[in-house]
Formats: C-alpha cells, structure tokens, sequence
C-alpha cells in the first residue's frame, strides 16, 4: 500500500471530517458551552487554517524529507480547509450577522481583521472549485499559476487569526509561526531541490565563492519535474 | 422578557422579606450573614481566623439574610443560568480560555483577605476584608452585565453599594478618581506567569461614577459567595460598562487626584477606554456594539445606551462627547 492510495486519501478525508462530526455530536447533546456560537466560530476557523499548513507540509516533506506519494492529499487537505473555512464564514454570517448585508459591507468597509479573513476565503474559493480532475486538465499549466493563490490565502487566514486575538498572542502566534516556517521552506533554494547526488557532484568549492555556487545550482533546480516543481 | 427597565420584584423579590430587612439587621443576622462569608469568619463574637494556616480551596458557600435591593437596582428578565456565569468567563489571570478560570479558580486563596485602602483618605491602611464589610447590609441587585465582546448576562449580584464604602473612608477634596487593583500572586493566579497584560490588573472609576449607587462592590453571585472565576472575595459591578471595567478579586483601592492607567487601556488604547460605557453607537475597532448575545441565545438583541441604566447615569456624563470618551 502507497501513501497516495484511494485507501488512505478516503482514510484522510474522514479524519479530516472528524472535528465536524465531534462538533455535530457537541451541538446535538448541547456540548458546545455557554456560547455556543463562539464555539462554532472558533472551531471551524482554527481548523481551517490546520489544513490549509497540513496541506502545505506536503511538498516539504518530499523535497525535504523525500516523502513521496502524499500528493493526492493536498487536494484533499485543501477541499478540508475551504469546507471549514465556509463554515466558519457562515456562522459568522448567520449567527453574528443574521444575514444584514449592510452590516457584511460595513465590516468589510471598517474591519480590516474581517475583510483579511473574508480575503482569505475568497482566494481559496475558485482553487476549491477547480480541484477536480476535469479543471486540473482544461486550465493545464494555468492550473498551477492558480493554485499558487494558496500561498497569499494561508498569509491571509494567519493574519486573520492574530488579528482577531485580544492580548494573549501565544496560539495566533504559534500558527503565524508555523505557516512563515512553511512558506520560507518555498523561498530557500537549497530546499527546492531534490538531494544532491553526492558522486556527480564537482569538487567542493571554497565557502566563499557563493555567486558561482548560486549559478551553479541553477541547472540542478531546472532539473525537477514541472510536476512536483514549483506546485503549492 | 425583553422589557429592559420595566422593572418588577413579582418574580425576584420577597416582598415581605423586603420589608422586614430592618429586623433582620437589628437582631444581628448581618453578623451570621457575614460569618457565612469565608475569610469573614472574624466578624463578631467569632474567633479570629487562622491566617497562618493555609484556606481551604475557594468553594462558595450560602450567604444569609441577603436583603433585596430596591427595584431599580433588580431588572426582572430571566436570569442567566449560575453554570454559565460561572463556566464562561474573562478572568485572564486565571487563562485566556473562557473556561480556563473555572478550572484554575481553586488555586486562588481568599482567606484571610485583606484590602489596601490608600491615597487621598483620613486613615490608609491594610483592612481585613470582614472589617470593611461589617458596617454595610449585604444587597443582591440583578444587573445585566455587558461584556465588551458583544455578549451579556444576566446575574443576581450580592454585596454593598461602593459610595458607602468610599464614605466611610472620608476621601480628601483632592480625591477625584479611585484606583483598583486586583491581587498578583503568580502562584495563585497562573495566568500572571505570562505577560498577556501588566500585571496586576488595574482599574478605576471616576469619583462620581464609584459613588454612584448602581455601583457595587460584590461578595457573592446567586445568594452565595463569590466563585474564584468570578472574581473572589471582593470584586467591582458597575452595570454600565463593559465588563472589563468590573475588576476582581480586588486587593487595593486607592482614592486619587489623578485618572488612573486601567490595564485595558494600557494595553489597547484604540480599543478600550477609560470610560467603557456601553454604547451601541460607537464600535470597537473590530466589531459592532450595536447587537449582543445574552448567553443561551441564539439571536442577538440590541445594545442600549449605557446598557439600559442611562436613566440613572447619563447625567453623570453631561456635555461628554461619548465618541472621544469611549
């Protein structure tokens, strides 16, 4: 059995459907405390944002670790977030709200936290909507520049989440934490690449010769596949 | 339900007992009202407590011979249920989760209790928590509580008026604020181990609002003594402001000339002011005030101005504008 098998992307899914159905058991035996909404609302956000950084621990984990075969479950991972991402969208709309739209365009129009998050959702939205195999095919290599939205939503959700905390910063802050550490494993070159094979590798130049190093990687990151390249 | 400022005891208030609440004084019952009180156990005749040895973890106990307030001070909607009131809380020095405090609550110690009376007064000094409470009937008053965080409650308070306090204290003429502070004790209040605000928490009221009789200084919620999460022994209601404004477990209360930093404040200056009264009309930074949730609701209800006591209140702010004195 692959990591990538039907088996364990339906196994990750419904772990991933988990948190929803522990939250319709909580709310049908009146376990969501006090506040109810609240509850809800922080819930489906917090877990929004865990799968959008399990969703992007995956191509770290194959150019860094060479863990291969994870790829399916971004997809996934992905349909997770936009699915608690709407939900928590929604109670705020429905419960917070109750659905004055004057009331949306002011908190759009004045609220910088709710219009970074609201954002956020709007960006995951058409990458939601063309996850299937029939769009992955029609858009082909525009697909991927689209995808790569992703990256600006996770900043947005991250910053969404520290904005909306009052003076305690330590789990908003964790989460920015961990959603920069992710986002910079994209932005170091070294990170980019596959191991090098050490035995066709020139002799080891001196430490300070960084430009000729940086040239002289260049050809290697070309070398990757566009497949498993530069996709989120 | 919802007829915010039409008051009636019909359901909240024992009439009779109402009326006889001068017999009960004069037979004594305030001193086995307050001997009920734990780190009140000095009052009267009683032997002084053991301050040496360590109090029990904070349980609450029944009060006794509580005398209603008048009906001004009881609102007649539904009560919230004691289980939220006392599961739902911002209490930051006992954690940041709403239900942080009532799980770390037993840590804090409330007996003996003493409270720093200081600054512009007669006689500063360090007073027994029994000894400050010993000349004032204990009341219970029903207020609606308006947290800044656009929910509210309802809950029948019990304690005394904080003018009558502030009198007996005999303020100086310079005295035109009062400064509270809430005990700091790391150990006791975990979440003072991580500096999420200055500790300690500090709070303060101008002279004319704390000698306002809606202001209360509170021993107990639901005819008993206070729970730690809800701010024990000694804690701050003012009905009409935010929340944040009604300091616990109070260790210090300080009479002075000048506006005191209060932590909020400090912290959020933009969010959070000096005044915080309830004002559907100005909005927090991040959120409308305009609508609450009264926990156990799903539907949100209107704010009211100075959350439905501007009757009794809004002269006290004549010719302020409320905008700039959020």
């Amino acid at each position: 059995m692959k990591l990538g098998d039907r088996s364990v992307r339906i196994a990750v899914a419904a772990a991933g459907l988990l948190p929803l159905a522990l939250g319709i058991y909580d709310f049908a035996r009146d376990g969501l405390g006090p506040e109810p909404v609240e509850e809800i609302t922080h819930r489906s956000g917090e877990w929004a944002l865990r799968m959008l950084l399990l969703g992007l621990c995956i191509t770290p984990l194959r150019r860094i670790f060479g863990v291969t075969g994870l790829l399916p479950h971004r997809r996934t991972l992905g349909l997770l977030a936009f699915l608690y991402a709407s939900l928590h969208f929604l109670t705020y709309l429905a419960l917070d709200l109750e659905f004055r739209p004057g009331e949306l365009a002011e908190d759009l129009r004045e609220r910088p936290f709710i219009a970074v998050g609201f954002s956020a959702l709007v960006l995951m939205t058409p990458l939601a909507l063309t996850s299937t195999r029939g769009w992955i095919r029609r858009l082909g290599r525009r697909w991927r520049k689209l995808h790569w939205l992703v990256y600006p939503a996770v900043v947005l959700a991250a910053v969404h989440f520290v904005w909306s905390a009052k003076a305690d910063w330590l789990e908003p802050g964790i989460y920015a934490g961990v959603a920069a550490a992710l986002l910079a494993t994209r932005l170091v070159p070294m990170l980019g690449r596959k191991w090098p094979n050490y035995a066709t590798l020139p002799p080891a130049r001196s430490a300070g010769d960084k430009a000729s190093n940086a040239r002289a990687k260049t050809p290697h990151a070309n070398e990757s596949s566009p497949a498993e390249g530069k996709t989120p | 339900m919802n007829q915010i400022g039409k008051l009636s005891e019909r359901e909240v208030t024992d009439r009779d007992l109402y009326l006889r609440r001068r017999d009960f004084l004069a037979t004594g019952a305030r001193a086995a009202m307050l001997a009920s009180l734990p780190g009140l156990a000095a009052c009267g005749g009683d032997p002084p407590a053991q301050a040496s040895e360590a109090s029990p973890p904070a349980g609450t106990r029944a009060l006794a011979h509580v005398v209603p307030a008048p009906e001004r001070f009881r609102t007649d909607e539904p009560q919230t249920p004691r289980e939220d009131a006392t599961t739902y809380n911002n209490f930051y020095e006992l954690g940041t989760d709403k239900d942080d405090p009532a799980r770390n609550a037993h840590r804090l110690r409330t007996q003996p209790w003493s409270v720093a009376l200081e600054g512009e007064i007669a006689k500063p000094g360090l007073v027994p928590l029994e000894d400050l409470l010993r000349p004032h009937a204990l009341e219970e008053r029903i207020y609606r509580l308006r947290c800044v965080e656009a929910w509210s409650m309802v809950i029948p308070w019990v304690g005394i008026p904080l003018g009558d306090v502030l009198r007996r204290m005999n303020p100086t003429s310079k005295a035109r604020y009062v400064a509270f502070e809430t005990l700091y004790d790391p150990e006791q209040l975990p979440g003072q181990k991580r500096r999420v605000l200055d500790w300690p928490y500090r709070e303060g009221l101008r002279i004319d609002e704390a000698m306002h009789p809606l202001t209360l200084l509170a021993v107990g919620m639901y005819g008993e003594t206070l729970p730690g999460q809800n701010g024990a022994p000694l804690r701050l209601v003012v009905p009409w402001k935010y929340g944040f404004k009604s300091i616990k477990s109070i260790v210090s209360i300080r009479l002075q000339a000048d506006e005191p930093v209060t932590s909020w404040n400090q912290s959020a200056p933009g969010e959070y002011g000096f005044y915080a009264n309830v004002n559907p009309e100005v909005s927090h930074p991040r959120w409308s005030q305009a609508r609450e949730r009264r926990i156990g609701d799903w539907r949100k209800r209107p704010t009211l101005a100075f959350n439905g006591y501007g009757d009794q209140v809004a002269s006290l702010y004549a010719g302020m504008d409320l905008r700039r004195n959020y």
